[in-house]
């Protein structure tokens, strides 16, 4: 398939990339990894007039601990995660999410922010990102931003980003001590999209008790939904199966399932619940220093 | 049509052609360079028959423009052998039956390029996970993890 013609510039800077977004406004795209942007114009879902490519861009490659933060550049790759060792010592949970997605090749272009921009409730790491409450940088022709992930998406396929507009940096808070996360992911064969994906964060209280969680769920509305009833009834309580059992009934009632080829409904939400309640309990587990 | 100069190094030689932006690196390999060994299966970047390698990393040809690989370097198939002397890779392949059709194996081969680079003893399972991006219909993938467990014997000897 041959995707539709399009104008293509290679700015050096984002500046020059925000100049050139502003100018062409809804004709322009940015392409990063494009494993989403580039499959969509082959099948003509997709036609910008003009693709403004970021990845010879300097700078935006950087994945860092700073200021109680995790800053993760625009261009960070799928498999800059697997190989990182402050995400494997201090978030099992990107780790898990991250060697779900696709394949390797894949894994070699794909961004982080592309995956959160791109807006897709199947995509994994919009649910990663409301289960550790990450903020996102955003940089436009009016300067700097930064919205909490729970603002950011809008829609199916629809965010907070205005057309001229980049998504720059994902910023996670570092957890404390005691934290773990997991993300559980249903697929009907390697690499698949999710027929349910839940993403959890637990951090635990000197007694054992989880003091905060996040749970995220993967492609189970028109939306990645933040099951926030669920996570209320987690905080103060001990991880015991009952305790387990009803945020993973939270969680089921909070998402929005719908039948497709994938799964009937009552199926996929079934499966929020059994999910959840898995996510949890390794995320506990991994918060107590196991694995 | 306004068409764009890429330059790129495949397999260590300067190669240019005039293409439309919107060509794909797999249609440039094999319709402007005539370099019919990466091969073009899916289409939709799920097979792996097309993938090659950009500045050391492996990906899906069929989903890059030629024209973001202007000033870097392809590895292909045809880049493997050198001086007539077959890749490690290639001689497990032969050796141990790795392909029927032979359809998926010039990705196949690049794909376990990068696992060897990456991780040279790797086990069965982490060769099953290497080669996760690439599909193969006819052998059921065992003689591919022999051939690549071969070649990964045959690199490790060749080190000492």
């Amino acid at each position: 398939m041959i995707p539709p013609s399009f104008e293509y510039h290679a700015p050096g800077s984002l500046a020059d990339a925000i100049g050139l977004l502003k100018q062409h406004g809804d004709e322009a795209k940015i392409l990063s990894g494009g494993h989403s942007l580039v499959p969509l114009m082959k099948m003509r879902f997709a036609a910008p007039a003009h693709i403004v490519d970021i990845n010879d861009i300097p700078g935006l490659d950087y994945l860092k601990e700073e200021g109680g933060h995790l800053r993760i550049g625009a261009l960070v790759r799928e498999a800059d995660l697997e190989a990182s060792a402050v995400i494997a010592a201090k978030f099992p949970l990107i780790l898990d999410a991250t060697k779900l997605i696709a394949d390797p090749q894949v894994r070699n272009r794909a961004t982080i922010a592309g995956n959160l921009a791109h807006g897709d409730p199947a995509n994994d790491h919009p649910a990663v990102m409301l289960a550790l409450d990450a903020e996102l940088v955003i940089e436009g022709s009016g300067g700097e931003r930064v919205v909490p992930i729970t603002k950011f998406f809008v829609d199916t396929f629809e965010t907070a980003l205005a057309s001229d507009e980049v998504l720059k940096e994902v910023r996670i808070p570092i957890p404390p001590a005691k934290s773990g996360g997991a993300y559980f992911k249903l697929e009907r064969r390697v690499g698949d999209f999710a027929i349910v994906g839940v993403a959890a964060q637990v951090s635990l209280d000197g007694a054992g008790n989880i003091q905060s969680a996040g749970i995220g769920l993967t492609n189970v509305g028109p939306m990645p939904i933040k099951a926030e009833a669920a996570e209320a009834s987690l905080a103060g309580k001990a991880p015991n199966d009952a305790t387990l059992q009803q945020a993973g009934q939270l969680a089921a009632d909070a998402s929005k399932p719908v039948t497709d080829n994938r799964a009937p409904e009552d199926y996929k939400r079934a499966m929020v619940k059994e999910l959840t309640i898995r996510a949890l309990r390794r995320a506990v587990s991994r918060a107590e220093g196991g694995n | 049509m306004s068409t764009v100069n890429v330059t790129v190094t495949v397999n260590g030689v300067e190669r240019s052609a005039e293409v439309e932006p919107r060509t794909l690196l797999v249609y440039f390999l094999r319709d402007h360079l005539r370099l019919t060994g990466t091969h073009i299966g899916c289409d939709t970047s799920n097979c792996g028959a097309c993938t090659v390698m950009l500045d050391g990393k492996i990906i899906k040809s069929c989903t890059l423009f030629a024209v973001q690989a202007n000033g870097k370097s392809v590895k292909t198939v045809e880049g493997l052998a050198e001086n007539g002397k077959l890749h490690p890779i290639q001689e497990g392949f032969k050796e141990e039956h790795g392909l029927q059709c032979g359809f998926c194996t010039p990705g196949m081969m690049l794909s376990a390029l990068e696992l060897l680079q990456k991780n040279p003893h790797p086990s069965e399972d982490e060769i099953r996970w290497g080669i996760s991006g690439n599909l193969c219909r006819c052998t059921g993938y065992q003689n591919i993890v022999k051939a690549i467990q071969y070649a990964a014997d045959k690199m490790a000897k060749g080190e000492a």
